[in-house]
C-alpha cells in the first residue's frame, strides 16, 4: 500500500494546497519569531519584495476591480433608501437600513437557519468527509472507480441536483417522499430544513473529503509505522499521528466549507424557495434585492452577509491559526 | 441588443478555444453555435428588411400565436410582432421583466403585466405612458375596474387585454338560494353539517397571494380600505377590522375544509369537484373544467355574485387580469402601441375569451352570442366585474401582499384588532421601502 499510495496521494492534491501545508510547516516556528522581531531587509530583499509587488499589481488590479467596487458600491447603496419603484425618493439615510434589518425578526430567523445549517452540515461533512478520504486514499483495488464515484455529486450542478431532491421528495411523482413520508415534507419547517441539510451534506462531502485526501498524503508513512511499532492501536495511529499532521489541512477544510455553507442559497431556493420559514440570509438577501426592487435594504444584507463571512473568517484565521492560503509565501524564500 | 452582442462574444471565445481541436468537434462547435445564434438574431429588435420586429413577452396562453398572427397580418408589414413566452410562474415572469428593464434592455417592446404590476413598472419609469387618440381608443367601453387597474397618478399605462374575477359556486341540490352574506353561508353550511350532507364551504386560505385577494374582497365588501385614495398612506380602517373579524369566523366555524390554512385555487376544485364542498369561491374556469370531470356534478352546480359582509350590500370581488405595456426601452414605441391595441381590439378578446378562457375587459364583447356556450355564467361576471375590489394601487403591492399573506396566515389565528394594527404598520414600513420581505 505504502508504496505506491504517497505519489499518487500527491498527484490528487492537486497543485498549491499540498506545497502550501508542506511548506507551512517547515515555516511555523520561523514564522512565529519573524512576527515578534522583524529583522531589517536586505538590499536584495527589498527589490526582490518590489518586484513581487509589480508582478502581482496586474492581478490585484482585476480584482479590486472586480470584487473592490460592487462591495463599496453595496456599502454606498445600503446608506440610502434606493427603491426601483420609487425612483424619486432616493436619498441617503445613513445607517437607518441597518436599524430596519437588523430589529427585524425575519432577518434574524434567516440568521439562526442559516447558522443552524452551516454548524450541522460542516460537522456532518467533517465526518464523513473523513471517512471517504480514508477509503479513497486506501483503496487498493479499482482506486480510480472509487474516486471517481465519490466525487460525482460534486460535479453535478446544484441547481440540478436540487431539483432532483425537490421531485423525489414530491409526493405522487417522488420515491423518497413514498417511501419514507405520508405527507408532503417540503411543506413543513422541520422536514424541509432536514431536506436541505442533507441534499448540501450530498453535495459537498466530496470536497471536503478532496481536500483532506491532501492532508492525509502527508502523513508519512514511516511515522504511521513507527507508532504501530510501539504498539499504537488503528485509532491511536489516527488520533495521535494522523489528525496532528492534517490539523493544517483540516482548518483549511473547515473554514472552505463554513464560508460556504453560511452563503447557501441554490438549494433552498429550488427546494423550498424560502417556504414556512426555511430562508436563508442569501436568499432573504435575494428576495429583498431582486424580487422586491429595494437596493437599499437589500445592500444592506448584502453587507452584513459580508461581515458575517469576514467573520468566519477571522476566527478561523486568527483563533484557530488556519494557514490562509498563501500566508507562508514570505517566509518560505 | 445587449443580449444578443454579450452571446456573440462568448461564443467567439469558445470557437478559439476550440480551434486545435479536431475538425469533426470543431464542426459540432460551429453547428451548434449556429444554433444558438440564429434565435437570437432574430432578437434584434431592428428587424430585417426595415419591418420592425415587436417583441412581446407575455405570460403562456395557448392560442395567443394565433391572436399575434392575425395582428401581423393585419399590419401589413408595418411592424411583425414576436411572441415570446414567459416562465408559467407569476413571480418568475415579474423578475425577469424586472431585471432587464431595470438593466435598461431594449429587446422587449410590448409587456403582459399582471395588473398588479402595472403601478410598480410605472412608478419606476419603465413603461410609457398611453396618451391621445391611443388612450382613447383603450378606454372607449373598457370596463372600469381593469382601467382602474392600469391607471397610476390618474395617468394610463397599461391596455386591459383581459380579466378575471371569482364567483360563488354552491350546490342548488342542497342549497336552493345562494346566501346573500357570509354569515348565512356559514350558518347555512353548519346547518348542513348538522343533518350529515356535504358542507364545506371553499376558499383559498394559503399563504399567498389568493390568501390576499380574498382578505381584499371582504376588506371591499365591508367598505374598507387597507390604503387611502391615493394610494400613499396606509390606513386599514374598520371596514378592514370587519374584514378580519370575517375571516377569522369563517377560519373558526368548523365548516372549511380541515386544509383551509393550505388551500389554493387548484386543489380547492379538486375537493368541490369530488362532492366534499357545499360553496367554493373561485375563478370560472372551474366550471368547465367540472363539466369535463364530474358532468353529473357539474348539472348540480350553480353560480352567483359572492355573498356581501352585510346581507344587503351584495359582496364585491378582487379582479385580475392582464394589461399590456409599452416598454420605456422600446426603439418602437408607436408600433408598439399600435400592436398592443390589436391584440386586445373586442374581435381578438373575444377569440381569447372563448379559445383560453379569459374573460374580456370589452363591454360589448360580453354581449356578443357566441360566448353563450362557453360563459354560460357570463352575466354574474359581468355583475360581479361591474362592482369590482381593486388590489391596493400602488407601486408597493408586491412587497404589501407579501407581508399580508404573512400576517393573515394561519386565518385561524386572527385576532381581529391586533392583527389590524400589525397590518397597518407593516404596509406603512413597505410603503416607505423600510418594509423586509421574508
Amino acid at each position: 500500500m505504502s508504496a505506491n499510495s504517497t505519489p499518487a496521494g500527491a498527484d490528487v492534491a492537486a497543485g498549491g494546497t499540498d506545497t502550501r501545508t508542506r511548506g507551512q510547516q517547515a515555516a511555523v516556528p520561523a514564522q512565529r519569531a519573524n512576527r515578534r522581531k522583524r529583522a531589517p531587509l536586505s538590499e536584495n530583499k527589498r527589490a526582490e519584495r518590489k518586484l513581487g509587488w509589480l508582478l502581482c499589481a496586474p492581478a490585484a488590479l482585476v480584482m479590486v476591480a472586480v470584487t473592490g467596487y460592487p462591495i463599496l458600491y453595496s456599502v454606498w447603496l445600503s446608506l440610502q433608501r434606493f427603491d426601483l419603484r420609487f425612483p424619486a425618493e432616493r436619498e441617503f439615510v445613513g445607517l437607518d437600513n441597518y436599524v430596519t434589518v437588523l430589529t427585524n425578526d425575519f432577518w434574524w430567523t434567516a440568521f439562526g437557519v442559516t447558522m443552524l445549517i452551516t454548524v450541522v452540515t460542516v460537522a456532518v461533512e467533517l465526518v464523513l468527509g473523513m471517512g471517504l478520504a480514508l477509503v479513497m486514499h486506501r483503496t487498493l483495488v479499482g482506486r480510480g472507480i472509487v474516486r471517481t464515484a465519490a466525487l460525482i455529486p460534486y460535479g453535478i450542478v446544484t441547481v440540478v441536483a436540487a431539483f432532483s431532491w425537490r421531485y423525489a421528495w414530491t409526493p405522487g411523482t417522488g420515491y423518497l417522499a413514498n417511501l419514507f413520508s405520508d405527507g408532503a415534507p417540503l411543506t413543513e419547517r422541520a422536514s424541509s430544513l432536514a431536506i436541505i441539510m442533507l441534499a448540501e451534506i450530498w453535495k459537498t462531502t466530496p470536497f471536503m473529503a478532496l481536500l483532506l485526501m491532501a492532508g492525509l498524503a502527508l502523513v508519512p508513512d514511516d511515522l504511521l509505522k513507527a507508532a504501530s511499532t510501539d504498539g499504537a492501536t488503528a485509532w491511536q495511529r489516527f488520533t495521535k499521528v494522523m489528525l496532528p499532521v492534517m490539523k493544517p489541512a483540516i482548518l483549511v477544510a473547515l473554514l472552505f466549507r463554513t464560508l460556504d455553507a453560511f452563503r447557501v442559497f441554490d438549494n433552498i431556493y429550488v427546494l423550498t424557495s424560502g417556504a414556512n420559514e426555511t430562508s436563508s440570509v442569501s436568499m432573504i438577501a435575494y428576495n429583498n434585492l431582486i424580487r422586491g426592487l429595494n437596493l437599499g435594504i437589500g445592500s444592506t444584507m448584502s453587507v452584513l452577509i459580508f461581515i458575517a463571512v469576514a467573520i468566519i473568517a477571522f476566527v478561523f484565521v486568527k483563533l484557530f491559526g488556519t494557514a490562509a492560503p498563501g500566508s507562508d509565501d514570505g517566509e518560505r524564500r | 441588443m445587449a443580449v444578443r452582442s454579450t452571446v456573440g462574444v462568448d461564443m467567439g471565445g469558445h470557437d478559439r478555444v476550440r480551434t486545435r481541436r479536431p475538425a469533426r468537434v470543431r464542426v459540432a462547435a460551429t453547428a451548434a453555435a449556429l444554433t444558438l445564434m440564429a434565435p437570437m438574431g432574430a432578437c434584434a429588435s431592428g428587424g430585417d428588411g426595415g419591418v420592425p420586429t415587436i417583441n412581446l413577452y407575455y405570460p403562456p396562453e395557448q392560442n395567443l400565436q394565433q391572436v399575434v398572427d392575425r395582428c401581423n397580418i393585419e399590419a401589413d408589414g408595418r411592424y411583425r410582432i414576436v411572441n415570446r413566452v414567459l416562465p408559467r410562474e407569476a413571480d418568475e415572469q415579474r423578475v425577469q421583466m424586472v431585471r432587464r428593464l431595470a438593466a435598461e434592455d431594449d429587446g422587449m417592446d410590448v409587456l403582459g403585466l399582471d395588473v398588479t404590476w402595472t403601478q410598480e413598472f410605472a412608478s419606476a419609469n419603465w413603461v410609457r405612458e398611453w396618451t391621445g387618440q391611443d388612450r382613447a381608443e383603450v378606454e372607449e367601453g373598457t370596463l372600469d375596474g381593469p382601467l382602474e387597474t392600469a391607471r397610476y397618478e390618474d395617468k394610463l399605462y397599461g391596455a386591459p387585454k383581459h380579466t378575471n374575477v371569482q364567483l360563488l359556486w354552491y350546490r342548488k341540490d342542497l342549497v336552493p338560494e345562494p346566501p346573500a352574506s357570509w354569515d348565512e353561508m356559514i350558518s347555512t353550511a353548519q346547518r348542513l353539517k348538522e343533518q350529515g350532507k356535504p358542507y364545506q364551504v371553499l376558499a383559498t386560505g394559503a399563504q399567498y397571494e389568493g390568501l390576499v385577494v380574498l382578505y381584499n374582497s371582504l376588506v371591499a365588501s365591508a367598505g374598507g380600505h387597507i390604503l387611502s385614495e391615493d394610494g400613499t398612506e396606509s390606513v386599514v380602517d374598520e371596514g378592514a377590522v370587519r374584514a378580519l373579524e370575517m375571516l377569522k369566523n369563517l377560519a373558526t366555524s368548523g365548516v372549511t375544509s380541515p386544509s383551509f390554512s393550505n388551500a389554493t385555487e387548484d386543489p380547492m376544485r379538486l375537493e368541490f369537484q369530488a362532492g366534499n364542498g357545499a360553496f367554493q369561491i373561485n375563478w370560472p374556469f372551474v366550471y368547465p373544467a367540472m363539466q369535463e370531470a364530474n358532468p353529473e356534478l357539474a348539472e348540480q352546480v350553480a353560480w352567483a355574485r359572492v355573498p356581501g359582509v352585510d346581507a344587503d350590500t351584495p359582496g364585491r370581488m378582487t379582479i385580475g387580469g392582464i394589461n399590456l405595456a409599452v416598454s420605456a426601452y422600446s426603439q418602437h414605441p408607436e408600433e408598439s402601441f399600435d400592436a398592443a391595441k390589436c391584440l386586445r381590439n373586442a374581435e381578438n378578446q373575444k377569440f381569447s375569451a372563448i379559445n383560453d378562457g379569459v374573460p374580456p375587459t370589452i363591454e360589448s364583447v360580453f354581449d356578443d352570442p357566441e360566448m353563450d356556450e362557453a360563459y354560460p355564467m357570463k352575466e354574474t361576471i359581468l355583475e360581479q366585474l361591474r362592482e369590482p375590489a381593486v388590489r391596493p394601487l400602488t407601486p408597493a403591492y408586491q412587497s404589501i401582499s407579501t407581508v399580508t399573506s404573512a400576517i393573515l396566515s394561519p386565518p385561524a389565528a386572527i385576532n381581529p384588532q391586533a392583527t389590524a394594527d400589525e397590518l397597518r404598520e407593516a404596509v406603512a414600513d413597505a410603503l416607505e421601502s423600510r418594509g423586509v420581505l421574508p
